[in-house]
């Protein structure tokens, strides 16, 4: 495969729905070896990216690269190297666990009949019970085994743990991290609970109205963003026009605003108005996508 | 090892491991000479990236705190007691904050709280001894 060690690279993008514009020219590269977490509200256009990267969609505009191949024009060299789990999970229902597992090998060249197994032990799934007996929980865990047992090289999943309860969603995520371990292993990993990306993810990207407004190390967006408790007098200027100011809230004396950027120009700034930081520290990631969220979505102080 | 994450915290996952390992070492719950648990393993039982261990271990060896022999594993240093100051007194700094802000809720003022810190290191000292 001629990758440049990039599994997926996708390249100005842009998908329309009638007049809903799902995708506005996104371009997202994931290198080798990553988990990257791609967080955003339902919409925002993460599982359409999700069906350009499977090859269910074509690319209006752009070009999409999955492990070296065009997913659309050469879906098996595609598919035959990746897992995939869905929201909706879509398996047979009138299959058994070991009936379903015996099918999905068939379609895969490099099924590992032992992990397969191991995984079914440990997620304690009989292979007599029928698919539509499955509970929700036990459903998720069986499209992960299908997803994982040929040792893709790269996974994607799909909001993985929507709808399961908290225990169920640590033994998915376990085993995620599991086979992150394995080298190489690169994952797509989208869902909206933000404790989850904190913990699985090497990079993150944030979506909403089918952008991509922030992509990085999840270290470095953390890093890089603020939470500033300030005291300022609100009828002579605005923080949220203070520089890397993000989010506004509160008032009217005192504001909280997550911001990014060089931190000394935004005191510099406040020092120069009058202000002064009450409380300064590092923004959570809940805070971060909000306040990314929050600006996208149109003018920073409509909270007010 | 005790390590608590909370990722509804702003500081990186490989930062409050590297935090809390500098206490254990700190407060003597990690002597020197002890292993720490294998990269997989730490990640497999805090169910996190073993990329962010691997990462959080790295800082430690950075700050002296740990060193790595080649296919045996990590172990806290035996000088890991004597790091610069600086690096120990950061690793308490959320403790301390907390600690100020609950005495300002309590009102009690610095003195206040200086003084029942000499005592309960009086009192921890004398227990010691026995």
């Amino acid at each position: 495969m001629n990758t440049d060690g990039i599994i997926i690279r996708i390249e100005g993008v842009t998908r329309r729905y009638a007049s809903k514009l799902a995708l506005d020219n996104v371009s997202l590269s994931i290198p080798q070896g990553i988990v990257l977490g791609l967080v955003g509200a339902n919409g925002a256009g993460k599982t359409t990216l999700i069906k350009h990267i499977l090859g269910l969609l074509r690319a209006q505009t752009g070009s999409v690269r999955v492990l070296g191949e065009d997913p659309v024009k050469n879906p098996v060299a595609v598919l035959s190297r990746l897992g995939y789990l869905s929201e909706d999970r879509d398996l047979p229902p009138w299959m058994s666990v070991s009936e379903l597992l015996r099918y999905s090998r068939a379609f895969r060249v490099d099924w590992d009949d032992a992990y397969a197994e191991e995984l079914r032990h440990k997620f304690q799934l009989q292979g007599s019970s029928l698919v539509r007996n499955l509970s929700k929980g036990e459903l998720a865990k069986a499209g992960l085994i299908v997803a994982l047992a040929h040792k893709p090289d790269l996974l994607v999943l799909d909001e993985p743990s929507s709808g399961l309860d908290p225990i169920v969603r640590r033994e998915m995520l376990e085993a995620v991290v599991r086979s992150v371990a394995e080298q190489g292993r690169t994952v797509l990993f989208s869902s909206h609970l933000l404790d989850e990306i904190v913990r699985v993810s090497d990079q993150v990207a944030m979506m909403a109205h089918g952008r991509i407004l922030v992509h990085g190390p999840l270290n470095e967006v953390l890093e890089s963003h603020r939470r500033m408790v300030i005291r300022i007098n609100s009828r002579k200027t605005k923080p949220s026009e203070f520089p890397g100011a993000l989010s506004v809230s509160g008032g009217p004396d005192e504001w909280t605003v997550i911001c990014n950027g060089n931190r000394n120009d935004f005191v510099a700034c406040l020092h120069k108005m009058g202000g002064e930081v009450l409380e300064e520290s590092e923004a959570t990631f809940d805070e971060i996508f909000h306040a990314r969220v929050n600006q996208a979505s149109g003018p920073v102080e409509r909270n007010r | 090892m005790d390590i608590r994450l909370s990722t509804s915290d702003g500081v990186p996952v490989y930062r409050q491991i590297a935090n809390q390992v500098k206490y254990l070492v700190a407060s003597g719950r990690l002597q020197p000479g002890q292993e720490l648990p294998a990269i997989r393993t730490l990640a497999e039982t805090l169910v996190i990236n073993p990329n962010t261990v691997i990462h959080a271990y790295a800082e430690l060896e950075k700050d002296g705190v740990v060193v790595r022999r080649h296919g045996s594993g990590t172990y806290i240093a035996e000088t890991a007691l004597s790091q610069p100051a600086k690096t120990a007194a950061e690793s308490l700094t959320p403790k301390i904050d907390s600690l100020l802000a609950d005495s300002m809720h309590l009102n009690l003022d610095l003195n206040d709280l200086l003084r029942i810190l000499l005592e309960r290191h009086a009192i921890l000292k004398s227990s010691k001894k026995e």
